[in-house]
């Protein structure tokens, strides 16, 4: 596909005895943000590793920008940005120095002031790697992958151990860089950012996409749709569950009630009423991609 | 291989290594310290007596004396009196005595009543100061036997140095001790560094930059060779300074400096490649150094080794570059200078070549 920045099919990478990813077909398209998801251990980072060209897969097919990462890697470094996971740096040098030695390295003009202000970093730049925080060192991670000012960017769970203002800040880089139309492979185990940052996301699990689409495409085909939330008892459980035929929880305080047809609420309701129990709480929703992915990585890992 | 990536890597590198204190400790002060102890150690400038002690049972007699002056001008020992009352063998053993001699109450009168005397000399023949003693003692004992006897020295052995530079044990050191710097802080630096950007996935994010291993191998290779330059300029400087070192400085040094580096970046490289972990690297760079650190020529020469020893040493890579060193800087031996540097080189080029092939940057 012509239109398509990254393009994998049937990747397979085992360690030992140990099938990291099994399989695993992917594709970004030039402008999107397309999100990872998957549980720890579930070949996301293998899979990121093997389309950065950093390790080499056991069989597949991968085209980065239309090339080939294990041959062309020179050509593709100049136009692909990465952060690894757990980005980390020479301790004794500041971000400023380290910007401009990528600068040099990549043979581009050096923008150190401008990098540094858009992830909020300027007020660090002479101050040691090592003494900056997690969230600082992140924000110099990306600005190391954005020195050659890339179209395509791998971030590899670039916000995991930073503090919940650090990942919103993150969070607003990533959204500009969107804007700025670069396209980007993001991997998390935050279903949350996956929700907020991404077009497009992709549920890894036991080394298998196991599902791909935009979030709303996952819930209606992986999802059971509405449930209705509200107080109720074990007996009113019972009742509903003989009514609609439909799965009902009980917690102890709430019943939990997939919804099928619109007038099953007003008849739940109805029997809530009769047997005398005070609402306090009632709510109905549909099910949301964290319900989702709960729910098939549990099932898969079962 | 581009130029403008080793010399950015280098400015990086170098102000990374200069503004850590154990960089500049084993660059700057290690070396000073280093010649200033074993220069003072060693250095035989006039200080370097052994200790004897005399019981003097003969008192003022003039023999006695003349003994004792006897001793004294030999400048190599240093004479310490053991009152006439109490038990050498007691007090020898109490004190701790390697060295003690005493003149029975008779020596002047049975030398002028021209009998022979025995002076017992209580020492430890396996402690060098004590031999030293003895030996004093031997050659005026023998002066005063041939003065005796009225005879005189036929036979005189007429010194000449084995080198037209080195005169002092401090010449010897110089040499040796920038090779040993050659060897440390190479090897030191280098295999942590290659073991912990590794861990600390360094190389990785280097990888994803047009920066290849070779220059960045090149560049640590031009760091230590101004590092090594520093250090041995810096120990030069002291070693003259502060101990009268005399040493031939040549451009013959240079090679030697640029083939020793080489060498050890290399082998830095290979042990911190080969390494699982930080700790592992630290090991197996002691265990590649540590021999070599002192059986290469570095703090003494190896002649004084024993022959097995010897024949170890000559399997140890920084031997070639301390002999030559020492070719080059006291014995001004050009065509000995050469064949240590073409014998560094061969293994300096087979240690670049393990290098390069465990040095990844690269998982599999």
């Amino acid at each position: 596909m012509a239109d398509s920045v990254i393009e994998a099919s049937g990747l397979m990478k085992a360690y030992g005895p140990i099938q990291a990813v099994n399989g695993l077909d992917l594709q970004v398209r030039k402008g999107e943000v397309f999100s990872l998801l998957g549980p720890n251990g579930a070949g996301k980072t293998t899979t990121i590793e093997m389309l950065e060209g950093l390790r080499k897969p056991d069989s597949g097919e991968i085209r980065i920008l239309g090339m080939n990462p294990w041959k062309d890697e020179s050509r593709i470094r100049r136009r692909v940005g990465i952060i690894p996971q757990g980005f980390n740096f020479v301790q004794r040098i500041t971000p400023q120095e380290a910007i401009r030695y990528f600068a040099t390295l990549f043979g581009v003009p050096e923008r150190s002031e401008e990098l540094l202000k858009l992830v909020d970093l300027y007020d660090m730049r002479k101050t040691y790697f090592t003494n900056l925080s997690g969230g600082q060192k992140q924000k110099l991670g990306l600005c190391l992958a954005l020195v050659n000012d890339p179209e395509l960017l791998f971030l590899d769970e670039p916000t995991t151990g930073l503090d919940p203002q650090a990942r919103r800040n993150m969070w607003d880089v990533i959204r500009k860089l969107k804007a700025e139309g670069k396209s980007i492979l993001l991997t998390t185990h935050y279903l949350e950012e996956a929700e907020v940052l991404a077009d497009r996301v992709g549920i890894v699990s036991g080394g298998k996409m196991i599902a791909s689409g935009t979030p709303q495409e996952i819930i209606d085909q992986h999802g059971s749709g509405r449930s209705l939330f509200v107080t109720g008892s074990g007996e009113v459980a019972e009742k509903v569950r003989k009514m609609t035929g439909s799965r009902c929880s009980f917690d102890g305080r709430h019943i939990s009630v997939e919804i099928r047809e619109n007038t099953d609420v007003p008849m739940i309701l109805d029997l809530v009423r009769e047997s005398g129990v005070e609402i306090s709480t009632l709510q109905l929703r549909e099910e949301t991609l964290e319900d989702v992915f709960l729910k098939m990585v549990g099932s898969v890992e079962e | 291989m581009k130029v403008k990536n080793i010399l950015a890597d280098l400015k990086v590198y170098g102000k990374s290594f200069a503004r850590s204190r154990e960089g500049l400790f084993f660059t700057f002060v290690f070396p000073i310290v280093l010649i200033a102890i074993f220069g003072a150690i060693f250095s035989g400038n006039g200080g370097s007596t052994v200790p004897l002690y005399v019981q003097n049972m003969n008192g003022g007699a003039p023999a006695a004396q003349q003994l004792l002056a006897g001793l004294n001008s030999t400048h190599l020992v240093t004479i310490h009196m053991i009152p006439g009352s109490v038990n050498v063998t007691a007090y020898v053993s109490e004190h701790s005595i390697t060295a003690a001699l005493v003149i029975p109450s008779n020596f002047s009168s049975v030398i002028g009543g021209g009998g022979s005397v025995y002076l017992p000399f209580y020492n430890n023949p396996t402690v060098t100061s004590s031999q030293i003693a003895g030996q004093a003692i031997g050659a005026v004992v023998q002066q005063f036997n041939l003065n005796i006897s009225q005879a005189h020295n036929v036979i005189f052995v007429r010194p000449y140095a084995n080198s037209v530079v080195a005169k002092g044990y401090v010449d010897f050191l110089i040499p040796g001790l920038i090779g040993f710097t050659i060897l440390t802080t190479p090897m030191f630096s280098v295999t942590f560094i290659v073991s912990s950007y590794k861990k600390d996935k360094i190389f990785r994010q280097l990888s994803l930059t047009p920066l290849t291993r070779g220059e960045w191998l090149l560049s640590k290779f031009l760091w230590y060779i101004i590092i090594s330059g520093l250090s041995a300029a810096l120990m030069i400087g002291f070693g003259v300074f502060a101990f009268n070192a005399r040493v031939s400085l040549d451009l013959f040094l240079v090679p030697f400096i640029l083939i020793g580096v080489f060498m050890f970046v290399s082998l830095g490289t290979f042990a911190g490649a080969i390494a699982k972990t930080e700790e592992g690297a630290a090991v197996i760079g002691n265990i590649i150094t540590f021999p070599m650190m002192f059986l290469s020529g570095t703090f003494f020469p190896i002649s004084i080794m024993p022959n097995w020893l010897q024949s170890i040493a000559h399997f140890l890579p920084l031997y070639y570059v301390i002999d030559g060193l020492n070719a080059v800087m006291v014995y001004t031996n050009y065509a000995a200078a050469y064949a240590d540097m073409v014998i560094s080189f061969i293994i300096s080029a087979a240690f670049f070549v393990l290098a390069m092939l465990t040095f990844s940057w690269k998982e599999s």
